[in-house]
C-alpha cells in the first residue's frame, strides 16, 4: 500500500501570500500592477482632496475657490441646516438630544439583555416618548415645534425607527395570517401583501401624503408625517412578512406537529416554537431589509419632508455654496454610510452569534 | 357566547366572517368618502379626461408630445420613458454586476479590493443621493460654448451629451427591433430541423441584423439629407445630432451603478454556491480550466443567480420613479403632474398602479420563463 499523500504545504509568510494572491500567474502579475497603480493613484487623489489640500475654515476674504482640494468650510457654515433642517435655531439642542435618545434606544435594543417581550417594548416606548417630548415640546415649558418644522438627521432616524417598530409586529401578523388555515384570511392577506410589494415605495408614500385626505374620513387622517410613516410601515411589513414566512417554511413541519401533539396552544406554538426559529433563519434577510429601509427613508424628500437628504439639497441650492455640492453630498453620504455600515456589521455579528450558540 | 366560540368550526367561521366584513367595510368607506369629496370639488369621475389636451409640455419623450397632446399620449410617453431608462439601466447594471462579482471571487487581492470597495460604497449610500450627485456633476459641466469636444463629432456640456444621429425615425427603430425579434424566432424555429442553419445560427442572425438596418436606413429618405447628422455649435446652442439630457444620464448612471453593486453580490453568491466537489470532480475527469468554467461552474452559477436577479430587476424598475427628484419625466412624474393639473386623482392612481403591475408582471414572467428553460432537467424543484 502506498503512503497517503501529504496535504499541500501552504506558505503563510507575507512572501507566500503575495505569491498566491498577487503574482500567481503572469496574467495575475499584469493585472495586479495595472489595477494596483490605478488604485494607489485614486487613493492618493482622494486623500489629497479630502485632507491635504482641503480648506477647513475660511479666514478673512478667503473663498472656496482658493482651495485646491475640498472646502470643508461649507460644512461649518451649512452644517446646522443639514443636520437640523427647518427646526428653530434656538431649539437645536432639543433636536440633538432627541436624536441621541433615539440612537441610544437603537443601540440598547441591540444588547441581548433587552430581548424579551417585556423589556423591548418598554425600552422603545421610553425612547419614543423622550423623542416626541423633546422634539414636539408643549410640556415642561418647552415651546411647541410642529412636525412640519422637524427636519435633518433626527427626522431621518425617527422615520426609520417608527417604521421598524410599527412594521415589525405588523409583519409577524401578516406572515401568520398568510399561512393561516382559514381560506378567507389567507387570501385577503395574500392580495394585500402582493399589491403593496408590486408598486414602488414612492407611489405608496405619495398616495399617503396626497390621496388619502381625499379617500379617508377626516377623523382618521392624522397629520401628514404620521400618514407617511404608517404607509411606509405597511410597505416594510409586507416585505418583512415574506421574509419571516420563508423563515417559517424552512422549519420542518414535524416541529409544529410535535408541539401540537404535546397539547401546546396556538399562540404558545407560535411564540415558543415557530417565531424564534423563523427569526434565526431569516436573520440575514431581515438585516438587509433594515438596511434598505434606512436608505429609503431618503425618499420622503420627494414628497416634501425636510430630512437630511432634503436639507443637504437646500444647503447647496443657494448660489453661495452651489459649487460645494461635492463636499455636502460627501458629508451626507458619510452619515448614511455610518448608519448602514454599522447595521450590516451588527448583522454579521448576530449571524456569527447564532451560529455559535446553535451549531 | 364563550361556549359557542369554543367550537373550533363556529369560531373559524366567525373569524373569517369578521375579516371579510371589516375588509369590505374599509373599502366601502374609501369609495363613499372619495365620491363625497369629489362631488364637493365638482370633479367628474371616469376616464374621459384622457382625451383632453394637457396644456403642459414635457422635456423628454420618445415621440412628439406637445402641450396640445391629450393625457393618453403624455401618459404613454411617460411609460415609455420609464421603460427606456429601466431597461437600459438594468442591462448596464447586469454588465457592471457581472464584472464586479467576478472581481470579488477572483484570487487576486487587488481585484478583490476594487470589487469590495465598489460594492460597499455604492450599496451603502441611498440611491436618491447618488441620483443627486450625478445630476449635480452633469449640470456643473461647462456651458455649450466651452463644451468638451469628443473628436469634433460629440460634445459634452451642461445641456447634456450631444452625439451624432442617424437619419432614422423612431418608427424605423421600432421596426428594426420587431424585425430582429421575428428573425431570431424564425432562425430558432428553422434551426430545429436544419443542421446547417443551427450551426451558423449566430452568423445568420448577424447578417439579418445588418441587412435590416441598411434597408431601414436608406428607405424613405430624401436624397439630399445626410446619412449621419453631426452636431454643430451655432451661437449658444447645438444644432443637429441628438442631445442626451443630463436628467436621463444621471438617472441611468445611478441605476446602473447602484444596481451593479447589488447584482455583483448576487453573482458572487451564485458562484460561491457552486458545490466545490463538482468542480473538483470536473478537474478529476481531466477537463481544462476553460472547460470547467464553461460546462460546470458557469451553468450551475447562472441557475443559482437567476431567481435573485429577477427580484433585483423588478426592484430597479421601480427605482426609476426617483427620476422625479431631478425632473426626468418618467411614468410616476407624469402621473403626479397630471394629478396636480387635472384633479383626476383616483383614476390616475389606478393607472399608475396598473402600469407598474403590468411592468412587474411582464418582467417577472419573462425571467421565470428563462429560469424554467434553464432549470436542471429531471430535478423535482
Amino acid at each position: 500500500m502506498e503512503a497517503a499523500l501529504r496535504p499541500p504545504v501552504v506558505d503563510t509568510t507575507a512572501f507566500g501570500w503575495a505569491r498566491r494572491r498577487l503574482f500567481a500567474t503572469p496574467v495575475d502579475t499584469i493585472v495586479t500592477l495595472c489595477f494596483g497603480a490605478v488604485v494607489v493613484w485614486v487613493a492618493l487623489r482622494i486623500v489629497d482632496w479630502t485632507l491635504i489640500s482641503a480648506l477647513w475654515s475660511l479666514e478673512d476674504g478667503q473663498t472656496c475657490r482658493d482651495a485646491a482640494g475640498a472646502c470643508w468650510a461649507v460644512i461649518e457654515a451649512r452644517g446646522r441646516l443639514i443636520l437640523f433642517g427647518l427646526y428653530p435655531y434656538e431649539e437645536h439642542w432639543r433636536s440633538t438630544l432627541a436624536c441621541l435618545a433615539i440612537v441610544a434606544t437603537m443601540a440598547l435594543s441591540c444588547v441581548p439583555w433587552f430581548w424579551s417581550l417585556k423589556r423591548l417594548p418598554a425600552l422603545w416606548i421610553g425612547g419614543f416618548v423622550t423623542f416626541v417630548v423633546l422634539m414636539h415640546g408643549g410640556v415642561f415649558g418647552l415651546s411647541v415645534v410642529t412636525t412640519e418644522q422637524w427636519g435633518g438627521l433626527s427626522l431621518t432616524v425617527f422615520i426609520f425607527c417608527s417604521v421598524a417598530v410599527i412594521g415589525m409586529p405588523m409583519s409577524i401578523g401578516l406572515a401568520l395570517a398568510r399561512r393561516s388555515k382559514l381560506p378567507v384570511v389567507r387570501h385577503v392577506t395574500s392580495v394585500f401583501i402582493d399589491l403593496f410589494r408590486s408598486v414602488p415605495l414612492l407611489t405608496i408614500l405619495f398616495t399617503a401624503a396626497v390621496v388619502i385626505p381625499l379617500t379617508v374620513p377626516d377623523w382618521a387622517q392624522g397629520d401628514k408625517l404620521g400618514r407617511v410613516i404608517f404607509a411606509f410601515a405597511i410597505f416594510f411589513a409586507c416585505y418583512q412578512a415574506e421574509i419571516i414566512r420563508s423563515g417559517m417554511q424552512a422549519i420542518p413541519p414535524g416541529q409544529e406537529e410535535a408541539a401540537a401533539a404535546l397539547g401546546m396552544k396556538y399562540w404558545s406554538r407560535v411564540f415558543d416554537i415557530l417565531l424564534p426559529q423563523a427569526f434565526r433563519n431569516s436573520l440575514p434577510a431581515t438585516i438587509n431589509q433594515f438596511v434598505i429601509t434606512f436608505k429609503e427613508t431618503s425618499i420622503v424628500t420627494i414628497i416634501g419632508f425636510f430630512e437630511i437628504m432634503a436639507s443637504a439639497n437646500a444647503a447647496v441650492g443657494t448660489g453661495e455654496w452651489g459649487a460645494q455640492y461635492v463636499e455636502v453630498y460627501f458629508f451626507v453620504g458619510a452619515v448614511y454610510f455610518l448608519f448602514v455600515f454599522g447595521l450590516s456589521r451588527y448583522g454579521a455579528y448576530l449571524e456569527k452569534r447564532a451560529r455559535l450558540t446553535h451549531a | 357566547m364563550k361556549t359557542i366560540l369554543k367550537n373550533s368550526r363556529t369560531r373559524n367561521r366567525f373569524i373569517q366572517g369578521t375579516v371579510l366584513v371589516v375588509t369590505l367595510g374599509i373599502l366601502l368607506t374609501f369609495v363613499l368618502t372619495t365620491r363625497h369629496n369629489l362631488l364637493e370639488q365638482g370633479i367628474a369621475t371616469g376616464f374621459g379626461f384622457l382625451e383632453r389636451s394637457t396644456g403642459w409640455p414635457i422635456n423628454f419623450s420618445l415621440f412628439e408630445v406637445t402641450a396640445n397632446s391629450p393625457y393618453a399620449d403624455i401618459l404613454l410617453a411617460g411609460l415609455l420613458n420609464t421603460l427606456l431608462v429601466g431597461v437600459l439601466g438594468i442591462s448596464l447594471a447586469t454588465v457592471i454586476g457581472v464584472i464586479v462579482g467576478l472581481m470579488r471571487i477572483s484570487d487576486n487581492f487587488v481585484l478583490n479590493l476594487v470589487g469590495t470597495t465598489f460594492v460597499e460604497v455604492f450599496r451603502n449610500v441611498p440611491l436618491i443621493l447618488q441620483v443627486f450627485v450625478w445630476y449635480a456633476v452633469l449640470t456643473h459641466l461647462p456651458s455649450p460654448r466651452q463644451a468638451i469636444s469628443v473628436f469634433d463629432v460629440g460634445y459634452i456640456s451642461n445641456r447634456g451629451l450631444i452625439v451624432p444621429s442617424l437619419d432614422m425615425s423612431a418608427l424605423d427603430i421600432i421596426l428594426f427591433f420587431i424585425g430582429l425579434g421575428l428573425a431570431g424566432y424564425a432562425i430558432a424555429a428553422a434551426g430545429k430541423t436544419n443542421e446547417t442553419l443551427k450551426r451558423h445560427a449566430w452568423s445568420a442572425f448577424g447578417a439579418v441584423c445588418i441587412v435590416l438596418f441598411l434597408i431601414l436606413l436608406f428607405s424613405g429618405r430624401s436624397a439630399d439629407a445626410p446619412l449621419v447628422n453631426i452636431p454643430e455649435l451655432r451661437g449658444l446652442r447645438f444644432v443637429g445630432g441628438i442631445a442626451i439630457k443630463p436628467e436621463f444620464t444621471a438617472l441611468l448612471f445611478s441605476i446602473a451603478v447602484f444596481g451593479g453593486a447589488y447584482v455583483g453580490e448576487i453573482v458572487r453568491g451564485g458562484f460561491l454556491s457552486v458545490d466545490k466537489g463538482k468542480i473538483e470532480a470536473a478537474r478529476g475527469l481531466g477537463m481544462t480550466a476553460f472547460m470547467v468554467n464553461r460546462f460546470v461552474r458557469i451553468p450551475l452559477a447562472v441557475r443559482a443567480i437567476l431567481p435573485a436577479l429577477t427580484n433585483q430587476f423588478i426592484w430597479l424598475m421601480k427605482a426609476t420613479t426617483l427620476g422625479i427628484a431631478i425632473g426626468y419625466p418618467d411614468y410616476f412624474m407624469i402621473v403626479s403632474t397630471s394629478i396636480n393639473q387635472s384633479g383626476q386623482t383616483i383614476e390616475l392612481i389606478a393607472l399608475l398602479m396598473a402600469g407598474f403591475l403590468l411592468i412587474n408582471y411582464v418582467l417577472g414572467f419573462t425571467m421565470n420563463w428563462i429560469n424554467k428553460r434553464l432549470a436542471l432537467k429531471g430535478q423535482a424543484s
